[in-house]
């Protein structure tokens, strides 16, 4: 019998090209094959099971190059998302605890989703603030319409939105239960575990603030 | 048949019985967690009971328990246009056939209970029973050997093989009945290849039935345990049979009446809650009854090396090194404990096989079972028949030198144990090398954070 032969192939030029040899006796005569491929299943069972029996198996995440199991029993382990993780939004806080968001809508007017709903209202008459800022009444993100680009982060001059809880976006059983109004915002954590910002804020009367005030008018 | 002989029965029947099943139940979670851990996967654990406040997963095994709930739970759909009988007939086919063929495999010898009954409270200390000979029957008294099988049939493994044939006709009537197109498919391929491949499976025998010069598979346990295993008497045809015997499971690579990818599930599509389970319980249940047959035939049984229905044994030719007498009750429970034993150890080996070999294309499968499978099993009887002509005519000095060679066998295969064992320990014991590859931003970060982060889990 003639040892088969393959056409030969014109390799592309950005090609590696492949050898064809034909099929070998061991490979045709099943069993020696068979052996090999049942041997190096039981090495990675009797590898796996003495690592998960004698808990050490390698960290999926520090050691994922390391032969073993690579998978996580998820809700009770979790990988470490990156630092700059783009999660579920969040509202900061000033140092006295209230919002930081002073409605501006440069957040709703950036977002190409369109899942920001602002609806800004006045401080009450008194309140040093007023004539200032305004604060939002109602402050919705509609999480399930989100595509978590952070132009909102991006645009906010206040800082007042942030994407840096560390959460992913949950999963719920229905529709309402993904809008996320202003005090829900306002609960989350940011990942340093505070609710404030980095970065002071300057309040009207401060010395630090910046832009025109009632006691100092423009010099 | 008396009263005493009756009750035995039972309780044989009630082992046999409940080994097959909880066998095939634990299968279906090796089969999950072997396969996981082949994979470099964790597997199913999530399985979770609740005592006292506390949860236990026991490593899945509470996965099966959980599937048989499930199956009695769950509506009993039959296809508006199905023939009703046979539809409700085909699981009960196929899972009756499967735990009548085990009725005549022995899982141990032949006890002889007077050596028990006399002097009840001191049988674990009392005299062996002679290695050759019969016990004493005084069936009046209540004295009478028990062969431990259910049913001491004369014609032993025909009846297995009678029986494991009416397998067939469970899945053929189930594909037929149940009006799909994709069930009658997967029924007429499970029809001709196991139809194909138990001409393999009979024939692959009738080399060791020659050798053995018995149908009864209890005294081919005998001639294993005073000669040499099967498997060394008969290597070829232990590959046969073990191929024929993974064919007839209908189990990967052989699982084409089933194939996932093609014909959805095959002759039980359109099984759903505990008829399907029936179907998915046989096959396990066939898995169990290979290895047994298996075990029976080829690997000895409930015979270890040296180890005969008097004691320990060790022999070469004439020379006898050790000969230690121990209890019948203490040899009865070893050989129960071995068979069952080995039973397990082929069962493992078949998970094996099933999450690393790839399916057979049809034709390939066909191929394989006429034109590979049956013309080797019938050069193996053909060569057996004039070794053994030859063997036998060739006089005293050949036989004795047979006799070596047989307690050799025996020998090998407690080296062979011994370093299976040594290796074992010696790769569990063995020190853990990782190594720590950070590469990348994203990496580095995620080590300074202490890699996955981790609460308390079982399993």
């Amino acid at each position: 019998m003639a040892t088969p032969t393959f056409p030969k192939k014109t390799a592309p030029l950005n090609a590696v090209p492949v050898t064809y040899t034909a099929p070998k006796f061991e490979v045709q005569s099943y069993l020696p094959e068979i052996f090999r491929g049942v041997g190096l299943s039981m090495k990675h069972f009797f590898d796996n099971t003495r690592e998960m029996v004698q808990g050490k198996r390698p960290d999926p995440v520090l050691d994922r190059y390391e032969a073993g199991i690579t998978t996580i029993s998820y809700p009770e382990q979790k990988r470490p998302y990156p630092e700059r993780f783009r999660g579920v939004h969040r509202l900061t806080t000033r140092q006295d605890g209230s919002m930081r968001c002073v409605a501006c809508l440069c957040c709703s007017t950036a977002c190409p989703a369109q899942c920001i709903f602002i609806e800004a209202g006045e401080y009450p008459p008194g309140d040093k603030r007023r004539g200032y800022e305004r604060f939002p009444v109602r402050f919705v993100i509609d999480e399930l319409r989100c595509i978590f680009c952070g132009y909102c982060v991006e645009a906010c001059p206040c800082d007042a939105i942030r994407m840096d809880t560390g959460h992913h976006a949950v999963p719920y059983d229905s529709r309402d239960q993904f809008i996320y109004d202003r005090d829900l915002l306002l609960s989350f954590e940011g990942a340093k575990g505070t609710f404030e910002t980095q970065n002071p804020r300057h309040e009207p009367g401060e010395a630090s603030h910046p832009g025109v005030t009632r006691e100092h008018g423009h010099s | 048949m008396t009263l005493s002989q009756f009750v035995w029965t039972i309780v044989k029947i009630l082992i046999m019985a409940g080994f097959v099943l909880n066998l095939a139940a634990i299968l279906t979670w090796a089969d999950r967690r072997q396969s996981s851990m082949i994979q470099d996967r964790i597997g199913p654990n999530r399985a979770v009971i609740k005592v006292f406040g506390k949860e236990f997963r026991l490593a899945g095994l509470l996965h099966p328990a959980a599937d048989g709930l499930k199956f009695f739970t769950k509506e009993d759909f039959m296809p508006p246009k199905a023939d009703k009988l046979l539809f409700m007939l085909a699981p009960i086919i196929a899972m009756g056939m499967v735990f009548t063929l085990v009725t005549t495999v022995p899982f141990g010898d032949t006890v002889c209970m007077h050596e028990f009954l006399p002097r009840f409270p001191n049988i674990f200390v009392g005299p062996a029973v002679p290695r050759w000979g019969s016990c004493s029957a005084d069936v009046k008294s209540g004295y009478f050997p028990i062969d431990l099988m259910v049913a001491p049939l004369g014609v032993g493994i025909l009846f297995v093989f009678a029986m494991s044939g009416q397998g067939i006709i469970g899945a053929a009537i189930a594909g037929w009945s149940s009006d799909n197109k994709f069930s009658l498919m997967g029924a007429l391929r499970a029809a001709s290849q196991m139809v194909s491949y138990e001409v393999t499976l009979g024939m692959s025998l009738i080399g060791a039935m020659m050798i053995y010069g018995t149908v009864r598979l209890d005294d081919m346990v005998r001639w294993q345990s005073d000669h040499a295993w099967g498997i060394f008497v008969q290597p070829l045809a232990f590959f046969l049979f073990f191929t024929a015997a993974v064919a007839e499971n209908k189990r990967i690579p052989f699982d084409l009446p089933e194939a996932e990818s093609e014909l959805v599930s095959g002759y039980f599509t359109e099984y759903a809650g505990m008829k399907f389970g029936m179907f998915y319980f046989a096959e396990y249940a066939e898995v169990v009854t290979g290895s047994m047959l298996l075990v029976t035939m080829f690997l000895g049984g409930w015979a270890l090396p040296f180890f005969h229905r008097d004691g320990l044994t060790i022999a070469f030719g004439g020379v006898t090194l050790v000969h230690l007498l121990i209890p019948h009750f203490w040899m009865t429970l070893l050989g129960v404990l071995t068979f069952f034993g080995k039973v397990i150890v082929i069962c493992w080996v078949q998970v094996f096989v099933r999450w690393t070999l790839p399916r057979f294309r049809y034709d390939q499968l066909m191929k394989l079972g006429w034109r590979v499978l049956l013309p080797a099993s019938l050069a193996n009887i053909l060569v057996t028949g004039v070794v053994w002509l030859v063997l036998d005519e060739a006089g005293p000095e050949v036989a004795d030198a047979l006799r070596l060679v047989a307690d050799l066998t025996q020998a090998l295969v407690v080296v062979v144990l011994s370093y299976l064992v040594f290796k074992l320990l010696r790769g569990w014991f063995a020190p853990f090398k990782h190594e720590r590859t950070l590469l990348g931003s994203s990496a580095e970060q995620a080590g300074k954070l202490g890699g996955t982060k981790s609460t308390a889990m079982q399993a």
